[in-house]
């Protein structure tokens, strides 16, 4: 059976069959009960699954990871929401010191199947610390799992696959594509959760995104299509480990590659794929390894937010300078 | 009765108003009833002048006229987010009012009625839900922080500033905002360890406006948050936020015994979120209209209205006045909101680091020319 989601409608419709499919998985954060989220993911899953299941937490983020820490150790399977990308750094502690390191300081004994589901990215037009792309502070913390997705089938299954896992998953959710929508197969999962896929075939250029900026990477290569150039996209999805395998082998038909995404450009994704992808396909290569992302800046107030963020044209730019090299 | 259903126990926390859901206080500092009253309390007098009393009216209604104009504003798609004060007005105007030259207020991102106080431009507040900048008032000339949104965090701030009052020997005293959610924040928690242990010239200003958002203060606590302070150590007072005399009062004696050396208090100022959270928020989710009825009846400016009226202090035409004043306000907030200018895209990259780094500068350069070539193809 197959239904059209929006993004934000199928991660609830995801959270609620998790729930039915196994009475461990709890979910806890700031307003998912009553109110059923700012973004309105948790709607209606308190009312059917109970007070106990759909915890309205004290506002304190090192409180949510450190109880979901002591929860898991006793089988439950936490799925905390930080409200928004900006308020996770009280709970930075529990998940760098703690939640990513006790299944190696336990030598495997102590399993930790929690799941952070982050709303990240800007465009929203909102205040302050409301717009980041943290993923690189996770991705660089050994022990972390991170996926980023971009559309509502992987927002369905992803979130499944993400609770099933047994290790700590931080899941990224593109706030500004929650009302995107597209059909949804109910029945079977597309894949497994750690894997990028090619979402575009093309010849000319291997544009590598994740999370909101796919979409963007897509417009891209369907206007470059306009001007004969063909454009391959690759949903990278998983960031922490990072699936390059699919990437490789495209870079070495295309030989050039940019990567975009919505974070600083300095010690972002970019910049360790484009390590990788110069380690491993160097004599592919046409040109180097592009980057386009945010400035190394605070992000900036939402008048300025169209200018920080990479947009269809900054794509299409370095199209075309990694074409012209 | 156990100890917890007795330290819960559903008692109605203004005298003569309902609110069942609310945890049992015993001590509640109020000056002037809903109705209006002038009641004296053992502890907490005040003497203010009839102009003073006149001209606190006209702070709590004309912050209130700017809050509706931005309510509005926001609805007309001219903000991006507005946070109104509606129904908090007394505590915010009576804490501010509290604060002398030199004291330095840390407040949230509701405080707009302390920034009025402390002279901050209402356009200066507008341009950060406007999303034009982050404020752009001068903090320590205005004495009041910028708007901190990460909840609690400020508290440290507060305690930090208020260390380095006490080692300069400056008189002053720090007042640092916080709403109930906030006191579950492990930051604010700490802080108020700091401030105790540095017995450091700092007041704890806390709004309990029922609820962090959606969430009910019972979730944050099971004990009336004043009460709290007594386990860090120093003292905690509930005051009737919507007594605008009161909170004065109260706000006062605690600044005065934080410049003399006596150390931090906790004020909680017992109110309630009469709007929405934000303009994003939809309270009909989770509370019922008949709350909020309940609260219409301690509205802190009718009862300032009212006692003002009763006892000739002032009368229809300064009423009328103050009303007139509050259009022009409104006007003016309109005109220099629709009318602000958009940011330049360079100032993403300029006030970043004190010294501009080799790499952003570079970055800015790329960002300059990048936009010169669209403009160059005429785009
Ligand atoms: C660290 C952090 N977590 C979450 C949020 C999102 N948030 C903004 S306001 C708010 C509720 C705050 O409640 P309270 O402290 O009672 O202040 P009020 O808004 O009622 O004035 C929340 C959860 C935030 N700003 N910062
Ligand atoms: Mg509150």
């Amino acid at each position: 059976m197959t239904q059209k989601l929006a993004l934000g409608k199928a991660l609830n419709l995801g959270l609620r069959r998790a729930m039915e499919d196994d009475p461990k998985v709890l979910l806890m954060g700031e307003d998912i009960g009553r109110l059923g989220g700012v973004f309105r993911i948790t709607d209606g899953l308190q009312k059917d699954f109970g007070e106990d299941r759909v915890v309205d937490t004290p506002l304190a983020e090192a409180g949510i990871l450190g109880t979901a820490v002591g929860l898991a150790m006793r089988g439950y399977r936490p799925v905390c929401e930080i409200q928004f990308d900006g308020f996770v750094f009280p709970a930075y502690n529990q998940l760098v010191t703690q939640v990513a390191k006790i299944h190696n300081r336990s030598r495997g004994k102590l399993p930790m199947p929690i799941v952070v589901r982050i709303p990240f990215g800007g465009g929203i037009g909102a205040v302050e610390h409301h717009s980041e792309s943290p993923e690189a502070y996770f991705a660089h913390t050994a022990g972390l799992k991170v996926v980023a997705v971009s559309n509502p089938v992987d927002a369905y299954w992803g979130i499944q696959q993400a609770i099933a896992s047994p290790d700590p998953v931080i899941f990224l959710e593109p706030k500004r594509r929650y009302w995107e929508k597209a059909e949804v197969d109910l029945d079977a999962a597309p894949g497994p959760l750690f894997a990028s896929r090619v979402v575009r075939g093309g010849d000319d250029v291997t544009l590598l995104a994740y999370g909101p900026m796919v979409k963007t990477a897509l417009q891209a290569a369907e206007a470059a299509a306009e001007e004969g150039r063909s454009l391959e996209v690759v949903d990278l999805r998983t960031l922490s480990p990072l699936d390059l395998d699919p990437v490789f082998e495209s870079v070495r038909r295309t030989g050039r590659c940019v990567v975009v995404h919505e974070a600083p450009l300095t010690l972002g994704l970019g910049a360790e794929i484009a390590a990788r992808v110069a380690e491993t396909c160097f004599h592919s290569l046409e040109a180097p390894v592009l980057r386009v992302g945010g400035y190394d800046t605070p992000y900036p107030p939402s008048k300025l937010e169209e200018e920080y963020l990479p947009d269809l044209d900054r794509v299409l730019d370095a199209v075309d300078r990694s074409l012209a090299f | 009765m156990t100890a917890l259903q007795q330290a819960t126990e559903v008692v109605d926390p203004v005298p003569g108003a309902q609110a069942p859901h609310l945890p049992g206080q015993p001590d509640l500092v109020q000056l002037l009833t809903p109705e209006g009253e002038r009641v004296e309390h053992p502890e907490y007098s005040i003497d203010v002048s009839d102009d003073e009393l006149r001209a606190v009216y006209r702070d709590l209604a004309l912050v209130r006229r700017w809050d509706v104009e931005a309510t509005a504003l926001q609805r007309q798609g001219e903000l991006g987010i507005w946070a109104s004060l509606l129904g908090q007005e007394a505590a915010q105007v009576g804490a501010g009012r509290a604060m002398e030259a030199g004291d330095m207020a840390f407040p949230t991102y509701r405080e707009h009625g302390v920034a009025w106080t402390r002279g901050v431009d209402p356009l200066h507040v507008i341009s950060l839900f406007r999303g034009v900048d982050m404020g752009g008032w001068d903090p320590i000339a205005a004495g009041l922080n910028l708007y901190t949104v990460v909840i609690g965090a400020q508290c440290l701030h507060a305690t930090g500033y208020a260390m380095a009052l006490q080692r300069d020997g400056a008189e002053h005293a720090a007042l640092a905002f916080l709403g109930d959610g906030a006191t579950s924040q492990g930051e604010v928690n700490e802080a108020m360890i700091w401030a105790a242990a540095f017995s450091a010239p700092v007041v704890f200003f806390c709004q309990n406006n029922q609820y962090a958002i959606s969430v009910p203060i019972e979730r944050q606590s099971r004990v009336p948050l004043y009460q709290r302070a007594a386990g860090f150590g120093f003292p905690g007072v509930r005051v009737d936020g919507n007594d605008v005399l009161a909170v004065l009062a109260v706000t006062r004696a605690a600044l005065a015994a934080a410049r003399e050396g006596q150390g931090p208090t906790f004020i909680e100022a017992f109110t309630y979120r009469m709007g929405a959270h934000t303009t994003s928020d939809d309270p009909t989710r989770y509370r019922l209209g008949g709350e909020l009825e309940q609260w219409k009846l301690r509205d802190p400016i009718a009862r300032l209205k009212a006692y003002l009226s009763r006892s000739g202090i002032a009368d229809a035409a300064f009423f009328d006045g103050v009303d007139a004043e509050g259009d022009e306000l409104a006007a003016r907030i309109r005109k220099g909101t629709v009318e602000m200018p958009a940011p330049a895209g360079t100032e993403i990259f300029d006030s970043v680091y004190a010294e501009q780094t080799p790499e952003l500068a570079r970055q800015r350069a790329e960002f300059v020319a990048y936009h010169e070539g669209f403009e160059e193809a005429g785009e």
